[in-house]
C-alpha cells in the first residue's frame, strides 16, 4: 500500500520531471518504484510513445501551416504537452526552448520554431555538443541571431556572443576578442534561399555552408590558436569548466529549484553549490550526455528534498491542469484556443520576449496573470463533466467515514491531499475549513446529494487551486 | 498639459493588420490615386466625404469626419520609420517596443505607466481592454489589468454562484494575507493576491456605478471602448488604456471587410466620446489610433498587399485639429517597394503625447529623440 510520503515524492517527481500525474497513476507507479520510474522517464522504453504528429496533421491539416501566425504552432506544441507519455522529453524539450530561446516575432515561419521543438524532443536528452552543432546549423536560430549575415569581410557577432554567454559557458567567462574570434570561425554557417513561397505551402530553410563566405584564417579562442571552424570552437568551449557549470545550473534551476535571473548568475553563486559540482563532474566524465545528469539529478537528495521550491510556469499551470482534469485526447479542436492560455499567463510558445527567454520563477506571477492562472485552473477543476474531476470526485466519496458521510475537516484534507497532494500550512488550512463548513457536514446517499457532494467537492478544488501554496511546484 | 485639475489620460486603439491609409485618408485630387486603385478599391471623388481642398474620408466613416470638422481630430501623415519589414509580428513589435533593429523586451506604454505611478500605487494605473497584454504594455515589475470583459471580470469567475463566490473571495483575502511575513517569494505572491483583487474591486465597483444614455452597438470594438468610458468615468485613477481591433489585413475582399471595420470603429469612438461628454469626463482625455503599417499604394486585384507608410489619429477637445505633417507622394517613381515612403518616425508622434500630454520626458521611454508632429 502506498504510503503518503511515497504519493507525495512521486507526484514531486512527477511534476518536475513531467506535467504533474493523477492518482491513478500515482499509485501505479508508487508501486513500480521511485527508481524505476525515474529511469523510465529518462530512458523511456520503445513501446512508450510520444504525442502522435502524424494523426494530428490528419485531422487538424491547418496545424503544418507555417507563416507568421504563431497559433498553430503553439497548438501543434500544446498537443504534444497533453499527450505525449513521455513527458520528461517533452519537458526537456522546454527546458531548450528556454535556453536556446529563438522568437517567432522576428523567424515569422512558425513552421521553423516546431522543426526546432522537434529537434529538442529528438535530441535534447542526448549529447550536448551534438546538440550545440545542430542549435548552430538550425535555420530558424541562424535567422534569429543573424548568422546568416555573417561574413568572411563583415563579420556579425550575435551569434559568436550569445553562444557564449547564454549557451554554454556565461557572462565572465570570455573576453571580448573571443567573440570576435568566434564569430568569424562561424562566418558561411548560413541558410540557404528558400524556394518562392506558392499560395499552396511554405517552403523551408535549409542549413547551408558557404565557404566563400567563410573565414578559413587562424582565430585565437579562449588561449588556443588554430584555422577553427564552428565545430573547433564547441569542443573548445567544452574544455571548459564553466561551461559544465553553466549547462548544469540551467538544469538545477529549471528541474530543482527557482536560482536568481540569470543575468545575475555571474555575480550570484549557486544556491545549491555541492550540487553543481556533483552534476557537472558527471556532465563532463560521460562526455556531455544529458541523460546521466538527469539520472542523478532525480535520484538525489537534493532534489527530493526540493519540494514546492519552483513557481510553476504558465505551461506547469496549464498543461498540468489538462492532463489532470483529462477529456482532451488526441487531436481536439479546442486546443487551438487553449494554446493562447499560457500566452495570457506570461508565456507564449515559440515567442520567448527576447534571446534571454523568459524570467522564471517568481517573476512568473504579476497581478494580471495570477488573475489568470487562479482562473483557468478553477474553472477546469470545478467543471464536475470533466473525466479526472469526477475521478477526484469518486476518490473523495471512497473515504467517507461514516459511509456516506463527511466534516467538512476531512473533505479539505481529501480534497487537498487528492488535488496534487498540497501542503498547506494550518492558517490556510483553517480557511479552506471554513469555507467547507459554511454548507456544514457532507453525505451523498441518494443520487440528488451526489451531484450537491460533486459541486462542493468541485468548488473546494477552486479554492485549493487559487491558494498561495498552489502556484508552486 | 489639461488645462482643468484632472490628470491626462490616453486611449490607444491599435488597429491590428494594417489600416489602409489610401482609403481611409483618401487624396481624391490626386490621379495617382484613380490610376492605382481600381474596381472596387476605388473610392469615387463624389462619394468621398471631403475634409479639405484634397483629402477626404472613406464614406463610411462618416462619425469620423464629424469629429474632424469639430476640430478634435488631429491626423498625422506619413508615419513609419525605415526599413520596415512589412511584417506583421515584427513591424507591431517596433511599434510596441520602440526597437526597429533588435528585439525589444519593454513597452513604450509600460514605460510610460512606470513613469506616471513609480511605486506602484495604483493597480489599475494603466488597463488593457483584451485577453493577455499587447507587448507594449509590458515592463517587468509594472502591474497592468488586463481585462477581457469587464462584466465578468475578476478572481474565480467561473464560480457562478454569487454568494460562494464572495465567501470565496474572503477566504482569498484571508489567505493571501497570511502569507505576509512567510518568506520573499511567498510575500510578494500575497501582496500580488491582495493587489489583483483590490484592482478587481476597483474596477467592478466601477461598472457598478456606471449609468449612461449612450446606447453602444454590439461588436467588439463598441463593448471595449464602453468598458473604457465605464472605467474612465468611474474616477478610479486609470491614466492609460489600451485596446485593439482588427484585422484590418484586408489582401483579399477588402472592400466589404474595410467597410465594416470602419463603419464599428467609427460609430465606436463616436460613442465613446457622446458617452465621456454626458459624463463631463472628456476634457482630460486624448485617443490615439495607430496600426503597424499602411498597405500597398496599388491594389492586388481584390485587395491590398503590406504597405509602409500610414497615418495616425489623434482625437480629443485638447488636440489641435487639422492636419499634420505632408501626404507622402503617391507618383509611382517616388515609391519605395511600391509603398508610401514614411517621413515622420512612430516615435515622434509618441513623444508628442508622452511630453506634451503625459507630461513625461519621452526621450527614454523611445529611445531616442524624434521630430514631435505638434497636435497637442
Amino acid at each position: 500500500m502506498a504510503s503518503k510520503e511515497d504519493i507525495a515524492l512521486m507526484a514531486h517527481l512527477m511534476r518536475r520531471a513531467g506535467f504533474g500525474a493523477s492518482r491513478d497513476e500515482l499509485e501505479i507507479l508508487v508501486d513500480q518504484g521511485y527508481e524505476k520510474t525515474v529511469e523510465r522517464l529518462v530512458d523511456p522504453p520503445e513501446d512508450v510513445l510520444g504525442a502522435d504528429q502524424d494523426m494530428l496533421y490528419r485531422y487538424m491539416p491547418s496545424l503544418e501551416t507555417g507563416g507568421p501566425n504563431p497559433v498553430p504552432g503553439a497548438t501543434n506544441w500544446l498537443y504534444h504537452l497533453v499527450n505525449t507519455q513521455r513527458p520528461l522529453e517533452e519537458k526537456t524539450a522546454l527546458f531548450w526552448h528556454h535556453v536556446f530561446a529563438t522568437g517567432n516575432s522576428k523567424v515569422d515561419n512558425d513552421n521553423h520554431l516546431t522543426a526546432q521543438v522537434q529537434m529538442f524532443r529528438d535530441h535534447g536528452m542526448g549529447s550536448y555538443r551534438e546538440l550545440l552543432v545542430r542549435v548552430a546549423q538550425n535555420p530558424a536560430m541562424i535567422f534569429w541571431l543573424d548568422n546568416n549575415e555573417n561574413h568572411k569581410r563583415a563579420p556579425n557577432e550575435n551569434w559568436g556572443r550569445e553562444l557564449l554567454e547564454l549557451f554554454s559557458l556565461g557572462v565572465g567567462n570570455y573576453t571580448e576578442q573571443d567573440v570576435l574570434e568566434c564569430a568569424r570561425a562561424f562566418t558561411g554557417w548560413t541558410i540557404g534561399a528558400k524556394i518562392p513561397r506558392s499560395p499552396w505551402h511554405r517552403f523551408s530553410w535549409h542549413y547551408e555552408f558557404r565557404p566563400e563566405e567563410h573565414d578559413f584564417s587562424e582565430k585565437t579562442f579562449l588561449g588556443q590558436t588554430g584555422n577553427f571552424d564552428g565545430e573547433d570552437i564547441i569542443d573548445i568551449i567544452l574544455q571548459q569548466p564553466a561551461c559544465s557549470r553553466f549547462v548544469v545550473r540551467h538544469l538545477y534551476n529549471f528541474f530543482v529549484a527557482d536560482e536568481p535571473q540569470v543575468p545575475a548568475w555571474s555575480i550570484e553563486p549557486p544556491r545549491n553549490p555541492e550540487a553543481i559540482e556533483l552534476l557537472s563532474k558527471i556532465f563532463v566524465d560521460s562526455g556531455y550526455e544529458i541523460k546521466p545528469v538527469l539520472r542523478t539529478l532525480f535520484n538525489s537528495d537534493f532534489f527530493k528534498e526540493a519540494m514546492y521550491q519552483k513557481v510553476k510556469s504558465p505551461v506547469d499551470v496549464v498543461v498540468g491542469t489538462l492532463r489532470l482534469t483529462g477529456d482532451l485526447d488526441g487531436p481536439d479542436p479546442r486546443l487551438v484556443k487553449l494554446s493562447q492560455e499560457p500566452s495570457y499567463m506570461g508565456l507564449a510558445l515559440h515567442d520567448p520576449p527576447s534571446v534571454e527567454g523568459w524570467h522564471t520563477g517568481q517573476e512568473w506571477i504579476n497581478s494580471g496573470s495570477l488573475v489568470k492562472r487562479v482562473n483557468f485552473v478553477a474553472d477546469r477543476v470545478s467543471n464536475v463533466d470533466l473525466p479526472g474531476v469526477q475521478s477526484i470526485i469518486k476518490r473523495v466519496a471512497s473515504n467517507g467515514t461514516n459511509g456516506a458521510q463527511m466534516t467538512p475537516e476531512a473533505l479539505v484534507d481529501r480534497c487537498v491531499d487528492l488535488i496534487g497532494p498540497l501542503e498547506v500550512p494550518e492558517q490556510t488550512r483553517r480557511e479552506l475549513i471554513a469555507q467547507a463548513d459554511d454548507d456544514g457536514p457532507v453525505s451523498w446517499s441518494t443520487d440528488e446529494e451526489y451531484a450537491n457532494f460533486s459541486r462542493r467537492v468541485g468548488d473546494m478544488l477552486a479554492l485549493i487551486g487559487a491558494t498561495v501554496e498552489y502556484q508552486f511546484a | 498639459m489639461t488645462s482643468t485639475d484632472k490628470p491626462p489620460v490616453l486611449v490607444v486603439l491599435q488597429l491590428t493588420g494594417g489600416n489602409d491609409y489610401l482609403n481611409s485618408v483618401i487624396p481624391y485630387t490626386d490621379s495617382n490615386y484613380y490610376d492605382s486603385r481600381r474596381g472596387l478599391l476605388q473610392i469615387s471623388e463624389d462619394s468621398v466625404l471631403q475634409l479639405d481642398d484634397e483629402l477626404g474620408m472613406h464614406p463610411v466613416m462618416g462619425p469620423m469626419k464629424e469629429i474632424y470638422d469639430q476640430g478634435d481630430m488631429a491626423i498625422i501623415h506619413g508615419v513609419g520609420y525605415e526599413n520596415s519589414p512589412r511584417s506583421h509580428f515584427r513591424s507591431m513589435d517596433i511599434w510596441h517596443t520602440c526597437e526597429p533593429d533588435k528585439v525589444g523586451t519593454e513597452g513604450w506604454v509600460g514605460r510610460a505607466i512606470r513613469d506616471l505611478d513609480p511605486s506602484g500605487d495604483n493597480p489599475v494605473t494603466g488597463v488593457n481592454i483584451g485577453q493577455g497584454l499587447p507587448r507594449a504594455m509590458i515592463v517587468p515589475g509594472v502591474s497592468v489589468a488586463s481585462v477581457a470583459d469587464l462584466s465578468t471580470y475578476g478572481l474565480l469567475t467561473s464560480i457562478e454562484q454569487e454568494e460562494l463566490r464572495t465567501t470565496m473571495l474572503q477566504r482569498f483575502t484571508n489567505m493571501y494575507g497570511q502569507a505576509i511575513g512567510t518568506g520573499p517569494v511567498k510575500e510578494y505572491l500575497g501582496q500580488t493576491g491582495l493587489d489583483a483583487l483590490k484592482g478587481a474591486d476597483i474596477l467592478k465597483g466601477g461598472l457598478g456605478r456606471y449609468s449612461s444614455s449612450v446606447e453602444y452597438a454590439s461588436d467588439a470594438i463598441a463593448k471595449a471602448l464602453r468598458d473604457v468610458a465605464v472605467i474612465h468615468t468611474a474616477d478610479v485613477g486609470t491614466r492609460i488604456f489600451y485596446t485593439a481591433h482588427g484585422s484590418f489585413d484586408t489582401h483579399a475582399s477588402q472592400a466589404p471587410a474595410f467597410d465594416k471595420l470602419w463603419t464599428e470603429v467609427s460609430q465606436a469612438i463616436a460613442d465613446f466620446w457622446d458617452d465621456l461628454r454626458e459624463h463631463d469626463a472628456d476634457d482630460n482625455v486624448i485617443m490615439f489610433l495607430f496600426s503597424e503599417f499602411g498597405r500597398r499604394v496599388r491594389d492586388n486585384g481584390s485587395g491590398t498587399d503590406h504597405g509602409a507608410a500610414g497615418a495616425c489619429f489623434a482625437i480629443g477637445p485638447r488636440v489641435k485639429g487639422g492636419m499634420h505633417g505632408i501626404y507622402p507622394e503617391t507618383r509611382p517613381e517616388a515609391l519605395e517597394q511600391g509603398d508610401l515612403v514614411p517621413n515622420q518616425d512612430f516615435r515622434g508622434v509618441y513623444s508628442t503625447i508622452l511630453e506634451d500630454w503625459l507630461d513625461l520626458d519621452p526621450v527614454s521611454i523611445v529611445n531616442g529623440q524624434f521630430e514631435q508632429p505638434k497636435f497637442v
